[in-house]
C-alpha cells in the first residue's frame, strides 16, 4: 500500500518515538543509577546524567555477588533448556506431521493445550515430581491397588526408589524443556516442506531418521535459530523455578536468582544499595541481549519466512 | 533392466476407488507413456509402481518379483518428480550423489560417478551450485541425473516437463528420448500432454477415470482410437465427433440435419441401424470448390473462423449443428458464414457406438489418411 500523506507520516513517527522513549527511559535510569555513588543515587530527585562511579560499582557488584560462577550456571541452564527444547520440538513435530498413527491430532492438541499451563500454574505438582521423579508411578501403583496386593500377598511394601532432581542441573533444565510453542513452530515449518522432498528421499533409499537428519534439520536452520533465541532469553530469565528448586545456592544458583539477593538481600545488607543492584541488573541483562542482537537476522527470517 | 507386470491393480482412498483393475505389461527396455486427463489415476499408478503409494489390490511385479510389500529403495526404481524435488540445502553434486551416500558408496567412487553422470546431462560446470541458483531446465537435469546415477532397473517420470516453458519442454523431451535410446532402461512416463506422449512413447497407455481406455503404439492410438474418449483426447485437434444415424439398409448414415454419407458396409460386420457417433480426422477432410462433385461423399458446412498455424490453418466450421475442424495446407479466403463443401472419403469414416462410446469393430480397415503415404515411400525405397 502506497500512501502519500505527510501528516499521517509525521503522526505515526511521533507515536513510534513516544513508544521508543517509553521503553528506553527506564533503561536509561537504570544505567544512570549504576554509575553514581550511594549518596547521589538516593538524592531526590535523582539526576538523569551518568556519574563517575561506574567502574567501581560494576566491579563491586561482580565480585561480591559472585557473578562469574553464577553466570556460568545460567549459561549451562539456558543452553541446556534451549537445546532440549529445540530437540524435543523438532522430534515431536516430526512425528505429528510425517507419521500417520491413531490419535495424532489429539496428541498435537494435547501438546498445544499446555500453552495454557505455564510453569507458574503447575508449579506445586511440578515441584513434587522434581523432588521425587518416580512419585507419579508410585501413586499409580497405589491407586491401582498393586501396592496393597503385594503387601498382603508377600508382606513387602512395594516402594519405587526415590530420585530427586532438587539442587541439580537436571532439575533446573528438564522441567522447562517441554514446549508447545516450539512444537507448533516446527509443525508449521514441516507443513511448508513439499511432500515430494520426503518422497525423493524415500526413492533415494533414506529412512525416516536419515531424512530427518539429512534434509529436515538442515532446512530448519533459520527456524532453529528463531526458536533458540526466544528460548535462550526465556531460560536465562527464569526466576521462580530456580528459586524453588535450588537451595544449594553456592553451587547451583543462577545469575537472575542472585539479583534477588542484592537488594535488600544478604549480600549487601541494609540500607539497599540501588547503584550496585542496577549495575548487577545491567550485567545480567547483557548475555540475552547479545544473543538477540547476533541472532536477529536469523530470528526474523525464521519467524517470517521459510527461506527456500 | 526389467519388465514390469501390472496385474489387476486397484487403488482405494478410503471408500473412493481411483484405479479400477489396471492390467498391462511393460516390456524390458520399453518406453511407456501413461496419458490421461488430471485425476484419471495415472500418477497414482506410477506412485504404486514406485512404492510411494500402497497397492489396494492386485500385484505389481518388477523383473519377476512381486514388489507389493517392498520399500521403494528395494524396488530398483528411480523417479523424476514434477517439481524436481531437489534438496534445497545441498549442492548439485550432493543432490545427485545423495542416493549413493545413503547406500554407503565410498566418497571417492561417489565423486567419480557424480562427475560422469553430470557430464552426460551437461551439468559438470554447475556441481557446486545450489538448486536455487539454477534455471528450470537445469534443475530438471539435476533431477534426471539423480535418477540416472543409481543405474535403476526402471525410470519413473511423473509429469517431469510440465513446469518448463514450451520451448524448453520440447528440448527436454528430445533429451529424454535420446537418453532412453542410450540407456535402454525400462521407463514409465506419466503426462497429460498428448504431444509429449505421442513423441516419446514406444507404447501409449490412455487412462480415463481409473480405467485403461487403450494401449498401443502412438500411431495406432491416433489412427484407430478405441473409444470416443481417446478419439477426442488424442491429436490436436482431437477427432471431430458428430452424432449420426445408420440407415436401415446400413449403406449410409444421416447427420442431424439430414445430410447423408455412404458407408462401406462390408467393413463393419457388427454394424446395426440406429444412432452412432461419426469420427472424422481434421487432416482427412478436404475443402472443395462449390459444386465440385466427385465419387466421394460431400458435406455442407458453414465457416466460423480460421486458426493460423504457420504450416497451414485449422478451419473451424459447423456441420449439422456440431463444430468441426478441418486442417488445410496453405490459406483460405473464407469469411464468416460462407458455405463450404467438404469432401469426405468413405474410408476415413470412424464409427463409434453412441451408448458405450466404443469403436465399432472393423475388418480389413484401410490405411487411414494420415499414414497413407508412408508405406508407399518405404516400398519405393525397398
Amino acid at each position: 500500500m502506497v500512501e502519500r500523506t505527510p501528516i499521517l507520516n509525521i503522526l505515526t513517527h511521533l507515536i513510534l518515538l513516544t513508544g521508543l522513549i517509553m521503553l528506553l527511559v527506564p533503561l536509561w535510569i537504570v544505567f544512570v543509577a549504576s554509575t553514581h555513588d550511594f549518596r547521589t543515587v538516593n538524592t531526590v530527585p535523582m539526576t538523569l546524567w551518568p556519574g563517575n562511579q561506574m567502574i567501581e560499582n560494576y566491579t563491586l557488584a561482580w565480585n561480591q555477588s559472585g557473578f562469574g560462577p553464577k553466570m556460568l550456571n545460567s549459561f549451562i541452564v539456558a543452553i541446556g533448556v534451549t537445546a532440549g527444547k529445540i530437540a524435543i520440538a523438532a522430534i515431536s513435530a516430526y512425528s505429528i506431521v510425517y507419521f500417520n498413527y491413531r490419535f495424532r491430532s489429539l496428541f498435537f492438541w494435547m501438546i498445544f493445550v499446555t500453552l495454557m499451563l505455564p510453569l507458574e500454574v503447575r508449579i506445586v505438582p511440578t515441584y513434587a515430581v522434581a523432588a521425587n521423579v518416580l512419585r507419579p508411578y508410585q501413586e499409580l501403583l497405589d491407586l491401582v491397588g498393586l501396592t496393597s496386593l503385594v503387601n498382603t500377598v508377600a508382606g513387602i511394601r512395594l516402594a519405587l526408589p526415590e530420585w530427586s532432581m532438587l539442587n541439580s542441573y537436571t532439575g533446573l533444565i528438564l522441567p522447562l524443556i517441554a514446549t508447545a510453542t516450539g512444537t507448533f513452530l516446527y509443525r508449521q515449518f514441516y507443513l511448508t516442506v513439499p511432500d515430494e522432498l520426503a518422497e525423493a528421499a524415500k526413492m533415494d533409499g533414506a529412512g525416516p531418521l536419515r531424512f530427518f537428519w539429512d534434509v529436515l534439520l538442515p532446512l530448519s536452520k533459520t527456524n532453529m535459530a528463531a526458536l533458540g533465541t526466544i528460548m535462550f532469553v526465556y531460560a536465562w530469565n527464569q526466576y521462580l523455578w530456580p528459586l524453588l528448586i535450588v537451595t544449594d545456592i553456592a553451587n547451583y544458583g543462577t545469575a537472575v536468582m542472585q539479583l534477588q539477593r542484592i537488594v535488600p538481600g544478604p549480600l549487601f545488607g541494609e540500607p539497599p544499595r540501588w547503584h550496585i543492584a542496577m549495575a548487577g541488573t545491567l550485567m545480567v541483562m547483557t548475555p540475552p541481549l547479545l544473543v538477540v542482537i547476533f541472532m536477529q537476522r536469523w530470528f526474523v527470517r525464521g519467524l517470517v519466512s521459510t527461506d527456500k | 533392466m526389467a519388465r514390469i507386470d501390472i496385474r489387476n491393480v486397484t487403488k482405494f482412498y478410503g471408500k473412493t476407488q481411483v484405479v479400477h483393475g489396471v492390467d498391462f505389461t511393460i516390456n524390458d527396455g520399453e518406453f511407456v507413456v501413461i496419458l490421461g486427463p488430471s485425476g484419471c489415476g495415472k500418477s497414482t499408478l506410477l506412485r504404486m509402481i514406485a512404492g510411494l503409494e500402497e497397492i489396494s489390490g492386485g500385484t505389481i511385479c518388477i523383473a519377476g518379483d512381486v514388489v507389493n510389500d517392498k520399500e521403494p529403495r528395494e524396488r530398483g526404481c528411480a523417479m523424476v518428480f514434477q517439481n524436481y524435488a531437489l534438496y534445497p540445502h545441498m549442492s548439485v553434486a550432493e543432490n545427485i550423489g545423495y542416493g549413493l551416500k545413503v547406500a554407503g558408496v565410498p566418497k571417492a567412487e561417489r565423486l567419480v560417478r557424480v562427475q560422469t553422470v553430470a557430464r552426460t546431462v551437461g551439468l559438470d560446470a554447475f556441481l557446486d551450485r545450489k538448486p536455487g541458483q539454477l534455471s528450470g531446465g537445469q534443475r530438471q537435469r539435476v533431477a534426471m541425473a539423480r535418477a540416472m546415477i543409481k543405474e535403476p532397473k526402471v525410470f519413473l517420470f511423473d509429469e517431469p516437463l510440465s513446469n518448463l516453458d514450451a520451448k524448453l519442454r520440447v528440448q527436454m523431451r528430445i533429451e529424454i528420448r535420446k537418453l532412453h535410446q542410450r540407456l535402454k532402461a525400462t521407463s514409465v512416463f506419466v503426462t497429460h500432454d498428448q504431444v509429449e506422449a505421442m513423441t516419446l512413447a514406444d507404447r501409449l497407455v490412455v487412462m480415463n477415470k481409473g480405467v485403461i481406455e487403450q494401449i498401443g503404439a502412438p500411431k495406432d492410438v491416433y489412427d484407430r482410437p478405441a473409444s470416443v474418449f481417446v478419439a477426442a483426447f488424442i491429436g490436436a485437434p482431437g477427432l471431430n465427433l458428430l452424432p449420426a444415424t445408420i440407415s436401415s439398409d446400413g449403406h449410409s448414415l444421416t447427420l442431424a440435419d439430414g445430410q447423408r454419407l455412404g458407408v462401406e458396409t462390408a467393413r463393419y460386420p457388427a454394424l446395426k441401424p440406429g444412432p452412432v457417433t461419426l469420427g472424422l480426422r481434421a487432416e482427412a477432410l478436404n475443402i472443395r470448390p462449390q459444386g465440385h462433385v466427385t465419387g466421394q461423399g460431400t458435406l455442407k458446412a458453414t465457416f466460423d473462423f480460421a486458426e493460423e498455424l504457420g504450416v497451414g490453418q485449422h478451419i473451424h466450421a459447423e456441420v449439422a449443428g456440431s463444430p468441426i475442424v478441418i486442417h488445410v495446407d496453405g490459406r483460405h479466403p473464407y469469411t464468416y458464414n460462407d458455405v463450404l463443401s467438404i469432401e469426405v472419403s468413405p474410408r476415413d469414416l470412424q464409427l463409434f457406438e453412441t451408448k458405450t462410446g466404443l469403436r465399432i469393430a472393423e475388418v480389413n480397415a484401410p490405411v487411414p489418411a494420415t499414414s497413407r503415404d508412408q508405406p508407399f515411400v518405404l516400398d519405393a525405397l525397398a
